[in-house]
């Protein structure tokens, strides 16, 4: 049964409409994560969930009934702020207690969940700190162990590591992973930026882009089927190579023309009708390979090289000013591929086909 | 000479001479003093550093000195003698001043505006900063409140004089006497005891402004954030105001508070304007006044009290704007 269910929810502040047809559902237990590039509306759409935002269009279930004009506290729902929005004024277990004294629960029962939560965050040494005197990972378990207290049926998470430093981000992104392990039964909703997050925590991803949910599907799913060159460029880093083609053979297999020669041959399906149709051949920077056959899907003078160790990256195209037109991400060290003309090819399992941005894999 | 030339004429000297000031005092300080030649120009140069900081802070120091701290050791010496100033009574004033009922009633009637105005003036001023901050018209409102700002005590007595006034046609809070049936107007301003407590709301009146200002920038400041995580958490808007607000901007409220606290210490024109001090109404300052170039003895002994009570206020004043800046 879902736990939370999206149907047609829309959001327009006057006459701009800034998210429609959201349509969504959301099992017990799943850790969602909504990514998406800035404005794309995915803290919108969970503050919409919180109840912070006013739900213009559609119904917003939570555990089955409809909670859209409900006040966000019985909602069942608890969120976890970037800035963490800890009150300053309060200890920490004055920060926890905060919502269950407002519920007037009775003394035991506040003491109770709170040393629960500060065991489990491993909060118990700064119960009597005031926030201040918290560093910055100490503050975020704060914020997340006021959630905990609270039992809610769905956590919101709204970009909580992106006020952490590098190594503290890891640090706590683990954290929430255990934390998740732990609470099986808890959904949770995470909005973020950053796509190794996004990767390493979801069950489920959901993309969000132009007012809408571009795909929903596991991390593996995005990665191996994007549904439309948007996701396909959004997931991965460096994004994905996209270089104009035409189909010149159907079939179990898919053989396309390069535009700038060469030939690119795919594990997308593809039927008689699509003889001849101006296609974007997609390929990962990672799944290029050097060649020296006729068949390269691309050969091009690498502009500049960066030899990170384990992988080499190849620029080509690399004009001053602007982004390199393709990306290859070879395994090892590869100097002095500087300036010299490389062919590159790719195994057809890995080489994806796109028509007016929509993946052909999808009909 | 005209008198705007004669102004124009000063303003271009005082600048001039405040910058010679600070351009001959620095050359004479980096040439003539310690130059930086010589075997010993490396230290030259660190003394010059060190002394540097006084030629600025000499031109403040010599004149709040000369227009503060003499005038403040001159009255309390003053106060020592009697009222032609030939006599020396040591503290005599001052065993006159506690023992008069006058004096005693100043000061009861000083407490009581010490109390009553900063936490009116406070607390309105806050309700207004939160009720007006969501408001369209609210910027409106604002205005309105903070506008008796602009107004001098002497104006705005004057116009709580109408407010005030003994007459059904004139008076407004007779007039609303007049609609609920009173017989007769009554002067305000001889209810006994009451009357302290509608000069204070003039004062009110006026602080009210400035206490909300400066408290709704304080609540403008407060992380939204905080607020969303008290509606999540299930405050209602006034736990949200109470709970999460108020204990925020606490450290506002008390430079607000005791701004205010000092301010009423100085008020008189007020209390003057109004009633002269009598009916019972008389506080520190308009005692003071009546003492005023008749017997000087008496009014710098007052004036010294009157000092004495704004100290502790004051040095908590900078006690919290010291740990502020920390």
């Amino acid at each position: 049964m879902a736990d939370l269910k999206m149907t047609d929810v829309a959001k327009a502040y006057g006459s701009v409409e800034v998210l429609s047809n959201i349509n969504l559902e959301i099992g017990k237990g799943e850790l969602i994560v909504f990514v998406g590039p800035s404005g794309c509306g995915k803290s919108t759409l969970l503050r919409m969930i919180a109840g912070l935002e006013k739900i213009s269009g559609g119904t917003l279930e939570i555990g089955g009934q409809v909670v859209n004009d409900m006040p966000p506290a019985q909602r069942g729902i608890a969120m976890v702020f970037q800035s963490y929005a800890l009150y300053p004024h309060m200890t920490v277990r004055d920060n926890m207690a905060f919502a269950l004294k407002i519920a007037r629960k009775s003394k035991d029962e506040i003491d109770k969940a709170i040393q629960n939560a500060a065991r489990i965050l491993q909060l118990e040494p700064y119960l009597d700190r005031l926030p201040k005197a918290l560093s910055g990972g100490q503050r975020q378990r704060v914020a997340i162990g006021r959630s905990i207290v609270r039992d809610p049926k769905v956590y919101l998470f709204d970009e909580p590591l992106s006020n952490l430093d590098a190594a503290l981000r890891v640090a706590t992104r683990i954290e929430i992973a255990q934390l998740k392990e732990s609470m099986p039964d808890s959904t949770m909703i995470y909005v973020t930026h950053d796509q190794i997050e996004a990767m390493t925590l979801a069950s489920r991803i959901v993309v969000l882009a132009g007012g809408g949910i571009s795909q929903v599907g596991t991390p593996l799913e995005l990665y191996e089927k994007p549904q439309n060159e948007f996701v396909a460029q959004f997931i991965g880093s460096p994004a994905m190579n996209l270089l104009k083609g035409r189909i010149v053979g159907t079939g179990e297999q898919t053989t396309v023309e390069m535009e700038g020669g060469g030939k690119a041959v795919s594990h997308y399906p593809t039927t008689e009708s699509d003889m001849g149709a101006e296609v974007n051949v997609g390929v990962r920077p990672e799944d290029f390979k050097e060649t020296e056959g006729e068949d390269a899907i691309y050969r091009g003078t690498v502009d500049i090289t960066e030899a990170l160790g384990e992988v080499t990256l190849l620029y080509f195209e690399a004009k001053k000013g602007s982004e390199p037109q393709v990306i290859a991400k070879l395994l090892g060290i590869h100097a002095g591929l500087k300036g010299r003309t490389v062919r590159l090819t790719a195994e057809p399992k890995t080489v994806h086909l796109f028509r007016n941005g929509q993946s052909l894999l999808y009909r | 000479m005209s008198p705007v030339l004669q102004g124009l004429v000063t303003i271009v000297i005082g600048v001039a001479s405040c910058v010679a000031y600070f351009f001959f005092s620095n050359m004479i300080l980096d040439k003539v003093l310690f130059p930086p030649r010589g075997e010993n120009a490396g230290r030259n140069i660190n003394r010059a550093n060190q002394w540097r900081p006084w030629l600025f802070m000499f031109p403040a120091m010599f004149v709040l000195g000369l227009y503060l701290v003499y005038p403040v050791v001159g009255s309390f010496w003053r106060s020592l003698f009697n009222r032609s100033g030939d006599e020396f009574v040591g503290l005599g004033n001052y065993a006159i001043l506690f023992n008069s009922p006058e004096f005693q009633t100043a000061v009861f009637n000083n407490i009581l505006w010490l109390i009553f105005v900063p936490a009116a003036s406070t607390f309105l001023g806050l309700l207004a900063a939160q009720l007006t901050d969501d408001l369209k018209w609210g910027n409106i409102a604002k205005s309105l409140i903070f506008m008796p700002m602009a107004i001098s005590f002497v104006g705005a007595s004057l116009i709580w004089k109408f407010v005030y006034a003994n007459d059904f046609d004139i008076g407004l809070i007779n007039a609303i006497r007049g609609l609920f049936g009173a017989e007769e107007p009554i002067d305000l301003m001889q209810v006994p005891f009451w009357n302290n407590f509608f000069l204070m709301v003039i004062l009110i009146w006026i602080q009210t402004g400035f206490a909300m200002v400066i408290l709704s920038a304080a609540l403008r400041g407060i992380p939204e954030e905080t607020v969303e995580a008290a509606i999540i958490d299930g405050a209602n808007p006034f736990q949200v105001f109470f709970k999460i607000k108020v204990p925020q901007v606490m450290s506002t409220i008390m430079v607000v508070w005791t701004t205010i606290t000092v301010l009423v210490l100085k008020i008189f024109d007020i209390v003057y304007t109004m009633t002269g001090g009598n009916f019972g109404t008389e506080i520190l300052p308009s005692y003071m006044m009546t003492f005023m170039f008749r017997d000087d003895g008496r009014a710098t002994a007052v004036a010294i009290v009157i000092m004495v009570l704004t100290l502790p206020v004051l040095w908590w004043n900078i006690h919290n704007a010291r740990k502020e800046m920390r």
